[in-house]
């Protein structure tokens, strides 16, 4: 079997198939990268995944998932200051959390380089929506590379890492969702493994580093300054791919997996456009532009998102006083969704109408296929919490989501949590909609994950301001939706065994009076704990807790001698309620079309939270297998 | 060699990400170029899982556009339609895995379940060439797609990949108890028919 962590350690130059998210990894070990920081969230938890198939005592590198992303890019900030190479790495959204600390970066003279990688999620795969984080690069005056492939997004990251360490500035490297987890084969450059000197090297008069009153302007200067100087670096032939299809009429300018599509779909074109493609998106090689904008009598900008680079191309058009018609974005659909190669079809289609053949009409008398929307998995004690906690609601009460695995239950047949924003946020929310209102109860739900990464400032705020709600902790142990990732109550940090902050002790801490507990497979219990908690009349938290099943099974799968275990409905005794199948709803329960119900082998674990759920106890304990 | 867009479905938990890779490194082996892409929304169980390999000389982003697919795999029977109907060309080949994970809406008796003849008159429909996977008593349901992995071999789904080829890649990611069952099922063919009816029937 072939090792990750060993091929990843390779000191020879070699070529393996591999994801975009672990040929970072290996360019973070070319370059020399030290310390290495992230806070789970998809596209990027692959890349620690890949981290994590190097033992430790062989990384060559310093890897920790912080609190959240804004620690986590404090963390290898202040490791750059000390003269470390670092690297952070986040989600889309994850910027939102870190942008405090973000924006400042460029302000400052980072002496080891500080790469920041970011997933963004055109398309909203996996993230409560499609923010373009050029934006905040244009907003703090740092540059973006760009890649639009695994093998790009290697050659991108020790580019990055490069440029940042020269000109000791933040570099960001921004992939997509399908360039993360897109896979080729990539070659590598061989490795030489040096002797870190880990002399920590900061010194204040490499700063200053008080962006305070006087001081801020010579360092915004200074920031404007490296950005024109990237410039440079942005027109170099590695930076700019030039595909001349000797056509003098028309053009295109894109970059990232968009740039892909788009030669996926020219290959059908009856006379192929020249291409521009970038490799740094901010700041763009003006030069490069304004040359390919003179060659050509039309320009079409394929950019996925927002028209951040068809505002700046446009107004360098003007400066210049150049003629060629722009083609920008023109219809409000232009800003949303991925730039797949069937949208990227559809846009240059309406670009220009004799541009491609003719396409067939889809076909329309296809057979209907039932969703299948993501659910709780077999066992998960959420599903017993959602289905216990159901009992204690009454239809006028408000109830506010969190991210994480908990966020489901917002889907039938439990349709607890009718709100959502972003981590963290739902006890504040919560305690507005507590305002002014005696008639309708509030309750919020939060993620062990989340409660520490962004939901203890609500919970301090419900506590000091007094807020009259009911706050549900759902506690598995572990960062569920992103792969397992420990977390400061996990009892392990990605390094080794820690303390577990346990959460009932902050609270108490904190000062919430009324703390309830229970695991979550107690149904019947924790429908009159959370009876009580909302009759409590000030801010109350339940702990619901079990412990997440997934990876509880998993684990015992590697054990030896693991017999899996399952329920089966004793057939005599069922009535037919199908409270199991409709309301319990475990998706382990297939239902025949005569009404009987089977329990599925493929999926249920034999976990037993269903038994209490059966009013004519048609669910017997799963045998002990032999 | 023209290029071959093969897409992959499944449900969240059944495996579809090995199956993906095999062929990947298979195809590698084979001397073949070949890209790839997951695309998992929500890293969850019971959601849909697509993966999506283009092979040729000729591809660009791994991303296969919408009735391009020359050929969809499916771990399960609802899948295996909703990926035949958004991307399988008309006379291209269905592999499937005959098995059903109830979707939601068929467990809350809001819709029924998408039937075997459902899939096959579709095949017929659109002249696609059908093969039905399935293995009675298999030990662990993870091996379900192992016995898909055969189904392509035995049937060549994949021109340019040998056996052999299939099983070096198996070796690339699996090893022990774990690659030796694996094994098992995949050069098993005494007891293995691909065309075997399905579950309860």
């Amino acid at each position: 079997m072939k090792r990750l962590g060993d091929i990843l350690l390779q000191e020879k130059p070699f070529s393996e198939i591999v994801m975009g998210n672990t040929a970072l990894v290996r360019a973070m070990i070319e370059a020399g990268t030290r310390v290495v920081t992230s806070y789970p969230g998809s596209p990027t938890p692959e890349i620690a995944a890949a981290i994590k198939s190097i033992p430790g005592e062989k990384r060559p590198f310093y890897f920790e998932f912080s609190t959240n992303e804004k620690v986590a890019t404090e963390v290898a900030y202040g490791a750059a200051l000390n003269g470390h190479l670092s690297t952070v790495f986040f989600k889309s959204v994850g910027l939102n959390v870190a942008s405090d600390t973000f924006v400042q970066l460029n302000l400052m003279n980072i002496i080891g380089g500080m790469v920041i990688i970011l997933g963004d999620d055109p398309g909203a795969n996996s993230s409560q929506n499609e923010q373009d984080n050029r934006h905040y690069a244009r907003m703090s005056y740092t540059p973006v590379l760009e890649p639009a492939s695994p093998s790009e997004a290697y050659v991108y990251y020790r580019e990055a890492a490069k440029l940042s360490r020269e000109k000791r500035m933040p570099v960001i490297v921004r992939l997509s969702t399908h360039v993360c987890h897109a896979k080729e084969k990539v070659s590598f450059q061989e490795w030489h493994p040096s002797h870190a000197d880990d002399t920590p090297r900061f010194n204040s008069a490499n700063g200053p580093y008080i962006p305070l009153t006087k001081e801020v302007f010579p360092m915004k200067r200074r920031a404007l300054q490296r950005l024109r100087e990237v410039e440079m670096f942005a027109e170099s032939p590695s930076m700019c791919d030039l595909l001349d299809n000797g056509n003098k009429g028309r053009g295109l300018i894109t970059f990232g997996l968009p740039f892909l599509s788009l030669r996926d779909v020219l290959e059908r074109a009856h006379a192929k456009p020249d291409i521009l493609k970038l490799g740094v998106v901010y700041p763009i090689p003006r030069n490069r532009v304004i040359a390919f904008l003179r060659e050509h009598e039309e320009i079409k900008i394929l950019e996925e998102l927002d028209d951040v680079m068809e505002r700046e191309i446009k107004a360098l058009a003007y400066d210049e006083k150049l003629s060629t018609r722009i083609i920008g974005k023109t219809d409000p659909e232009d800003w949303i969704g991925e730039y797949t190669p069937d949208k990227v079809l559809d846009i240059m289609e309406k670009t220009w109408p004799d541009l491609l053949p003719r396409r067939n009409v889809p076909d329309k008398g296809l057979p209907s296929v039932p969703n299948r929307p993501a659910q709780m998995c077999p066992g998960c004690g959420h599903r017993s919490a959602f289905h216990a906690i159901r009992k204690a609601l009454k239809d006028e009460y408000i109830t506010v989501a969190d991210i994480g695995c908990h966020t489901l239950g917002f889907l039938p047949p439990y349709q607890v949590g009718e709100i959502l924003m972003c981590m963290g946020a739902s006890t504040g929310i919560g305690s507005g909609l507590s305002l002014f209102n005696q008639s309708r109860k509030v309750i919020a739900f939060l993620g062990d994950s989340t409660f520490f990464h962004a939901g203890l400032p609500g919970v301090v705020n419900a506590v000091f301001n007094q807020h009259n709600l009911t706050l549900i902790v759902m506690e598995n142990g572990t960062t569920a939706m992103t792969g397992h990732q420990d977390h400061a109550a996990s009892g392990r940090n990605f390094n080794e065994p820690t303390e577990k902050i346990p959460i009932r002790q902050v609270l108490e801490g904190l000062g919430v009076e009324h703390i309830y507990e229970t695991d979550t497979y107690a149904q019947r219990e924790l429908t009159d704990l959370v009876k009580k908690a909302i009759a409590d009349e000030h801010f109350s938290v339940v702990i619901a807790k079990h412990p997440c099943m997934l990876k509880f099974t998993r684990e015992q799968q590697r054990q030896p001698g693991y017999r899996r275990r399952s329920v089966e409905i004793d057939q005599p005794r069922c009535e037919q309620l199908h409270v199991c199948v409709e309301q319990f709803a475990c998706p382990s329960f297939q239902r025949k079309p005569d009404g009987t119900i089977e329990v599925s082998k493929d999926l249920c674990i034999g976990d037993g939270s269903c038994i209490q759920v059966c009013p004519t106890g048609a669910i017997p304990k799963p045998a002990v297998p032999s | 060699m023209e290029n071959l867009n093969v897409y992959l479905a499944g449900v969240g938990g059944q495996g579809i990400g090995l199956l993906t890779e095999v062929i990947m490194r298979a195809a590698d082996h084979a001397g073949l170029k070949v890209k790839g892409v997951d695309t998992h929304g929500l890293a969850q169980r019971g959601g849909v899982v697509i993966s999506q390999l283009r092979i040729g000389g000729k591809v660009f982003s791994p991303l296969i556009p919408q009735g391009e697919a020359d050929v969809v795999i499916a771990l399960e029977r609802h899948e295996a339609l909703r990926a035949m109907n958004g991307f399988l060309k008309d006379g291209g080949t269905l592999v499937y895995y005959n098995t059903v994970w109830q979707p939601l809406e068929v467990r809350l008796n809001k819709t029924p379940e998408v039937t075997e003849e459902t899939i096959a008159d579709e095949c017929r429909r659109r002249r696609i060439k059908e093969v039905k996977a399935f293995k009675q008593e298999l030990k662990d349901s993870r091996m379900q797609n192992t016995v898909v992995l055969a189904a392509l071999d035995r049937h060549r789904i994949i021109p340019g990949i040998k056996t052999d080829q299939y099983l070096r890649a198996m070796g690339d990611l699996m090893e022990g108890q774990k690659l030796e069952s694996n094994i098992e099922i995949f050069t098993n063919n005494g007891k293995f028919h691909p065309n075997s009816k399905g579950p309860g029937r």
